[in-house]
């Protein structure tokens, strides 16, 4: 049995009177790969700024790795190892591509006015090493976001490229758990079925125990051990994709109540 | 990889139109406005006061040229329309001179009104700024219906010259241009090449300098034409070649570019360095005005232009150097403190000087930095003032002397060889020079490290960054600190330089100018905020500090707003921009070239789906 990552206990969340999240259970183990599924506006994005510590909750608590997460800032949460992507790419359009990645190593790194400053012996092996580390993690995804593209501006990829600079990013700050908020969005099925295969290598290759939001049930049911549906901020089924895509819940929550029989 | 693809215009024309083809509503109003731009001109009697500084003795000074530079602008520019690439345009022709004319006349007839206006009824109770002698000149000392009838053809001779741009070759265009640059450049630079023609009087400089000036200022009737002559002379010869220069420059790639760029810093750094020997007293003191305000600059420009904090309180940092500095050195210190405190060293004192900067940087930017935005900007705006009033209050009278400030400030010992003070500016800009280089060093090497990828990543997105594992306020303080440091440096040399500090010498101005600087100069980029502080405070004059020009002193604040709007709406990223700003504030134009150029990713391994995969090219909000 391997170890438990995470586990959230009785989370809710509320925006002024809406219950976002309600008595949210679960957890991730490590090695893990969990799927979060739902309609829209079930609470996925807000599950995940919960951990990531951007939204703080209502009542419940996240233990990570035998430690509560509640009350750290966001880059706290990021240094305890928990890194994200976002819904919305969210790159730094106008640093570089290689920019990206070095920022993303800040929590993992040292340095800071004075080896700057006198340019210290400690400072430059640091710098090189962030360098070497940011270009592994992007030759995770082939040639496209290394070469010549190292020094080119985030804004000028492809749609497809900023969401895998995306994953490159969280996985530069050396994570334990990488959170994916829907990693296939918006590509092509071609793309999607390489991406997937990638998310696996995550794991088998990196070590990394992965929680994503997906909408694409293809990638759901190619790589997720489990599968958490959620709607109306709280869990509705849960267990393997198999037997979260029969159950009857999951399927009136995405396609609705079958219409009443006429009398 | 090669700019192949960028299209250049087409040479095709479509044939001129005819005169009367005009947008006749563009036409009125562009005039109406050169009109009420000439009557704000003259109102604010800019004319009169520039009227003493003679740029071409005797026919032209800079006072006509405050108001014969408008209509020729405005008929150059009315006429103007955007190239695109490869779409053929209009020829020139007289359509365009007839605009040009149009424009000019009705800009002329706003100014013959205002005559008329000024001559016949009392205007001074509303328009308290004109004097007797705006209508003087606006009648060029002849009678008043002189006045009001000149002015007609004046605006046309010029607007007529302005539309008549658009016919001449590119060639012609820059060498007139050229011409008239380089005979404005000589006239309003007397100060400085006066300045230098004595220290370099042996090399015969001296004669040169008395045949193109006259006595009393101004360049002589044949000085101008030999400078025009030569400014077009250059803009005909010698420009491509400087070009070419250039470009070559520009292409040199990797070692060779750094060894380039490394010998031009040295010569600039020579140069700087062995000048002020051949300047004399105005020269230097105007460089060591213009390196404090570098020096301020630079450390607002760590603080807004790489991580993004705008604040508009920076004044109180250079407050805070300015008193700790003035306070320890002084030799009249104020009564309340205890008998015992020494007098220190300028050196000693710098010490404490950075401490207690930089504590004021943590105080400070511990509230303010959890804000964002237009929140921050206010605050510090709070802060800055309170700082100021602190030193005002009768609560810290004792120690600060209130009203009447620390006076009787010592010099700057140099290893007890000499003592630099305000009464010997070359020593005051080198001690300027020292301070700036170490800015410049410190701006240099913190852009490329981790904490300056952080600040970047921090004005791009906060949220994200912080998400990103970067601790925020950390990075922010560490930014607000540094900024402080800077300054109060400024803030000490300048109590050595004058010999005294006062609450009103950091007066809020302060903080907009330096932010102006910074913005003007090009936010981010070092050699920008340079440049900036060149051109502002060295030409125009910073808040207390006089300029080149000092004639447009009461005008100082009405050319930085002028200054600031055009460039916000023309060049927001600067004189001198930061390729990162300039990406960001062009980012549509810059993805079009990119994607010209063929440097847009398009995922070629997937030819067949890059139009399903929204590569539009555009970010996502």
């Amino acid at each position: 049995m391997s170890r438990r990552l995470l586990t959230i206990n009785k989370l809710s969340v509320t925006f002024g009177g809406l219950h976002a999240l309600k008595d949210l259970d679960f957890y991730v183990d490590e090695g893990e790969i969990v799927s979060v599924i739902g309609p829209n506006g079930a609470g996925k994005t807000t599950f995940f700024n919960m951990i990531s510590g951007m939204v703080t909750p209502t009542s419940g608590d996240i233990i990570f790795k035998g430690e509560s997460l509640l009350g750290l800032d966001p880059n706290q949460v990021t240094a305890a190892g928990i890194a994200r992507t976002f819904q919305n790419v969210r790159l730094f359009a106008n640093m570089t591509i290689l920019e990206n990645v070095m920022v993303a190593q800040h929590c993992r790194t040292r340095q800071g006015l004075w080896g700057a400053l006198f340019q210290t012996r400690p400072f430059k092996r640091e710098e090189q090493e962030i360098r070497e580390h940011g270009e592994k993690v992007l030759s995770f995804f082939g040639t496209r976001l290394v070469g010549y593209r190292l020094d080119q501006p985030a804004a000028v990829l492809s749609y497809a490229n900023r969401r895998r600079l995306e994953i490159a990013r969280a996985m530069a700050t050396k994570p334990t758990i990488i959170l994916l908020d829907e990693p296939v969005a918006g590509m092509n099925p071609k793309e999607s079925a390489a991406l997937t295969q990638l998310i696996g290598e995550l794991r088998s290759d990196w070590g990394f125990t992965i929680v994503m939001i997906e909408h694409d049930m293809s990638v759901v049911r190619d790589v997720s051990d489990r599968v958490v549906v959620l709607d109306h901020g709280e869990t509705i089924a849960h267990g393997t994709y198999e037997e979260v895509s029969t159950n009857p819940d999951v399927i009136e929550a995405y396609l609705g109540r079958p219409a009443e029989e006429p009398a | 990889m090669s700019a192949a693809f960028v299209q250049e215009p087409s040479t095709e024309e479509l044939p001129a139109r005819r005169p009367l083809d005009q947008d006749w509503r563009k036409l009125l109003s562009y005039g109406l406005l050169l009109a009420l731009v000439m009557v704000f001109v003259a109102l604010t009697n800019m004319p009169v006061n520039l009227d003493r500084r003679m740029l071409i003795e005797p026919i032209f000074s800079m006072g006509y040229l405050s108001l014969f530079w408008l209509p020729a602008v405005f008929g150059l520019v009315v006429c103007r329309e955007p190239v695109l690439a490869g779409m053929p345009s209009y020829a020139k022709g007289s359509r365009e001179v007839l605009a040009g004319s149009l424009v000019g006349l009705i800009g002329g007839a706003g100014l013959s009104m205002l005559t008329f206006l000024l001559d016949n009824f009392n205007l001074r109770e509303p328009l308290v700024n004109w004097s007797p002698q705006l209508l003087e000149l606006l009648s060029f000392r002849q009678d008043t219906a002189f006045g009001i009838a000149i002015w007609l053809p004046i605006g046309l001779v010029l607007g007529t010259f302005g539309g008549l741009a658009h016919l001449f070759s590119a060639t012609t265009r820059r060498v007139l241009s050229w011409a008239f640059v380089s005979v404005i450049t000589f006239a309003v630079f007397e100060t400085v090449i006066l300045d230098l023609s004595e220290g370099f009087a042996w090399l015969g400089a001296e004669w040169v300098v008395d045949e193109l000036y006259f006595i009393r200022g101004g360049l002589t009737m044949h000085g101008a034409a030999v400078l025009a002559v030569a400014g077009g002379l250059f803009a005909a010869f010698g420009r491509d070649r400087a070009h070419r220069a250039k470009e070559s420059f520009q292409a040199l790639e990797g070692t060779s570019r750094t060894r380039a760029n490394a010998i031009g810093l040295l010569v600039v750094a020579a140069a700087l360095v062995i000048l002020p020997l051949f300047l004399g007293g105005i020269t230097n003191e105007l460089l060591a005005n213009v390196g404090l305000f570098v020096l301020l600059a630079l450390g607002l420009n760590i603080v807004v232009g790489l991580a993004g904090i705008l604040d508009l309180g920076y004044v109180a940092f250079f407050a805070i150097g300015g008193y700790t500095a003035g306070i320890l050195t002084t030799t009249n210190r104020g009564e309340s403190w205890p008998d015992w405190m020494p007098q220190f060293y300028w050196g000693t004192a710098l010490v404490f000087v950075v401490i207690l900067a930089a504590l004021a940087g943590l105080f400070i930017g511990a509230p303010v930095i959890r804000m964002r935005g237009d929140y921050l900007a206010i605050v510090t705006l709070g802060f800055g003032e309170i700082i100021r009033l602190l030193f005002l209050s009768d609560w810290l009278g004792g120690y600060t002397g209130a009203a009447q400030g620390v006076t009787n400030i010592g010099g700057v010992q140099v290893f007890g060889l000499a003592t630099v003070k305000g009464t010997d500016p070359r020593a005051v800009f080198y001690l300027v020079l020292f301070f700036c280089a170490i800015a410049i060093y410190v701006s240099w090497r913190l852009e490329r490290s981790r904490l300056g990828r952080a600040w970047m990543a921090i004005r791009e997105d906060e949220s994200v960054a912080e998400a990103m594992g970067i601790n925020t306020v950390n990075a922010k303080l560490m930014a607000f600190v540094v900024g402080a440091v800077l300054a109060s440096f400024s803030g000490a040399i300048l109590a050595a330089k004058v010999g005294s500090v006062f609450p009103n010498s950091f007066i809020i101005l302060v903080s907009i100018v330096i932010l102006v600087v910074v913005i003007v100069g090009g936010m981010g980029n070092i050699a920008g905020v340079i440049v900036g502080s060149v051109v502002l405070i060295g030409i125009l004059g910073g808040p207390r500090q006089p300029g080149l020009l000092q004639e447009f002193s009461e005008y100082k604040l009405l050319i930085y707003g002028v200054l600031l709007i055009w460039m916000m709406l023309k060049r927001p990223e600067g004189l001198v921009p930061n390729v990162r700003r300039t990406r960001e504030l062009h980012q549509d134009e810059y993805l079009q070239d990119a994607w010209l150029r063929g440097e847009i990713d398009t995922d070629s391994e997937h030819t067949d789906d890059s139009h399903s995969n929204g590569n539009t090219g555009v970010l996502p909000a």
